[in-house]
């Protein structure tokens, strides 16, 4: 039978580096932690490893369940599994949580060594760049000279884009989806305002909340709600909310009276519960600085240049923080070397959250390319 | 030269022969990928191949060739000026909208282009149209109502289209059944290929 099956239960695992890493700032991280998962089998030839790369509010946790008493499995478990689009049955994959993370990585909430507190609004911001090369650095202690791809959707895909130019011998196939070789400027001011609502709440603290036993909650909520709304499409809320009342009648006052307020609220209140304020605004840092081309469409072409991967690069129709336009920016560069590459445009409702759902077109193609890869 | 090979369609060799090996090739509409694919055993090409409708695209996929899905009525702007030796367009000139465009971006982008099409002036058609009925045959087999073809022409049709433009013929076959035409072309001619470069 090839049903398709859950990974079952998952431990996380930690990877030290006791060897510094230069940061794109400058700054120097003297060692450092990343918690990573991994599902399926490294065979012999090593050679049938994938790594997933996270997104802007992602984690190592991919698949599976720490726990019995998990409600929910980890943030991609529809695409990676035993006979699922990402079949463990054949691929070793793994999933990093990145530099500055909340779930384990070093990060604003991990322990400074030298001060012996966490380190807070102390922790360097690191870049695209900065999480690549320390991915790379966890996949050679894994013994893996090669990996068969690197994966990743919207903020991840732009991890993959580094990779191929960052580590060409060591990428077989590079898989970029919802992404773009840099944030537009609509973007990044969507990036600020999120950012300026949770600096500016009064429990911020400059960032070391963790002194006073507080949380930003109410900027995190903030910056959840404007992030969810350019996450999904005018016309999906349209279906799902419309202008659906909470009661039978208008109140006439400022409680939730539509449904869209309430589904909003809700996701505030889980997000403000389960994220780390620091981490969310130097995730959306490293969004904003990613730019390996330095602005130019035609740089981007020689950056190119040295890349050996295969490329298949996915849109949405809906997306418009990470619009197909983007996505075949990527892909004229790649066609500028004679690179490899597929692109297709899947037609779905869902915006830039498409990347996370199981759309049938979308993961029928990304099953047919990982099969025809090993 | 066998027209006739198993499994291929008859225009795929005529074709293959208009190409250089090694050559780097566009195949705009590819559908399944299967020239593509025949012109990399018959001639080494490398290239890519442009389709638009999904289950054609998955099935290029599933074949390997280096699909991108885009929708060429746009123009070809992700490809740079000669960038390709040969641009194909075969059996699709007749379902676009931007006829004159699409035929100028593709010899902006290819050194060489190849377009094939039904011949609209094949004397079976003629006499359906005679009979006043729109014609159908077996390389047009849509109805008037959902036929994707909104730009038929003959085969005197685009020999005065590349006479206007810059368009220089190098070579021109025209088939029925897998055999070659060579007398009176336009009326007993049902598939016609052309073989192009810049004036």
């Amino acid at each position: 039978m090839t049903s398709k099956k859950n990974i079952g239960i998952v431990k996380p695992e930690t990877f030290k580096s006791l060897i510094p890493l230069r940061l794109k700032s400058g700054k120097i991280l003297k060692e450092y932690n990343l918690i990573y998962e991994t599902y399926g089998t490294l065979n012999k030839k090593k050679d049938n490893a994938v790594l997933v790369c996270h997104a802007l509010t992602g984690n190592h946790h991919l698949a599976g369940r720490h726990s019995s008493k998990d409600k929910y499995p980890g943030w991609w478990d529809n695409l990676i599994g035993p006979n699922k689009p990402l079949d463990t049955n054949k691929f070793f994959v793994i999933g990093i949580n990145n530099l500055g993370g909340s779930d384990g990585s070093s990060g604003p909430k991990s322990i400074n060594k030298q001060t012996k507190k966490p380190w807070g609004a102390d922790f360097p911001i690191a870049t695209v760049e900065d999480w690549v090369n320390s991915h790379e650095a966890l996949i050679t202690s894994l013994n893996i000279s090669k990996l068969a791809a690197v994966i990743g959707g919207s903020l991840g895909g732009m991890q993959v884009i580094q990779w191929a130019i960052r580590f060409p011998e060591k990428i077989k196939h590079a898989v970029v989806i919802a992404a773009a070789p840099n944030l537009t400027a609509q973007n990044i001011a969507f990036n600020e305002v999120a950012r300026q609502a949770i600096i500016t709440d009064p429990d911020f603290n400059k960032g070391n909340y963790h002194e006073k036993n507080t949380q930003p909650k109410k900027g995190l909520r903030i910056a959840r709600m404007l992030g969810h709304i350019t996450y999904l499409s005018d016309s999906v809320m349209e279906s799902k909310f419309g202008r659906k009342l909470k009661n039978k009648n208008y109140q006439y006052n400022f409680n939730t009276e539509f449904e869209i307020e309430s589904y909003l609220n809700y996701q505030a209140d889980k997000f403000a519960k389960e994220f780390d304020a620091n981490t969310y605004i130097r995730m959306t840092k490293a969004l904003d600085y990613y730019d390996p081309a330095n602005g130019s469409k035609l740089n981007l072409s020689k950056v190119f240049k040295k890349i050996k991967s295969k490329f298949l690069v996915i849109s949405f129709t809906s997306d418009w923080r990470f619009s197909p336009d983007r996505s075949k920016e990527i892909v004229k560069a790649l066609l500028d070397n004679n690179v490899d590459v597929k692109y297709a445009e899947i037609t779905a409702t869902s915006g830039h959250d498409a990347f996370l759902m199981e759309e049938p077109r979308y993961h029928t193609i990304l099953k047919s390319y990982f099969n025809k890869m090993l | 030269m066998n027209l006739n090979k198993n499994n291929y369609r008859y225009d795929f060799p005529i074709m293959a022969n208009w190409i250089n090996s090694n050559a780097k090739v566009l195949d705009l509409g590819c559908g399944d990928g299967e020239l593509l694919n025949y012109l990399k055993k018959e001639r080494n090409i490398t290239g890519y191949g442009i389709e638009k409708d999904p289950d054609k695209w998955l099935k290029s996929l599933k074949t390997g060739i280096n699909v991108l899905q885009v929708d060429i009525e746009a123009g070809l702007p992700e490809f740079e000026d000669n960038s390709f030796d040969v641009v194909i367009l075969s059996k699709t000139i007749q379902s676009m909208h931007n006829t004159q465009k699409i035929l100028d971006e593709m010899l902006r982008v290819g050194k060489q282009v190849i377009v094939t099409f039904p011949n609209f002036g094949y004397w079976r058609d003629r006499i359906q149209s005679i009979q006043g009925v729109m014609p159908k045959s077996e390389e047009l087999p849509y109805s008037w109502f959902n036929t994707p073809n909104v730009h038929l022409c003959t085969i005197k049709d685009f020999d005065d289209l590349c006479k206007s433009n810059k368009y220089k013929i190098v070579d021109r076959l025209v088939l029925t059944d897998t055999k070659s035409v060579r007398f009176f072309p336009n009326l007993l001619g049902a598939l016609a290929l052309y073989n192009l470069v810049k004036r």
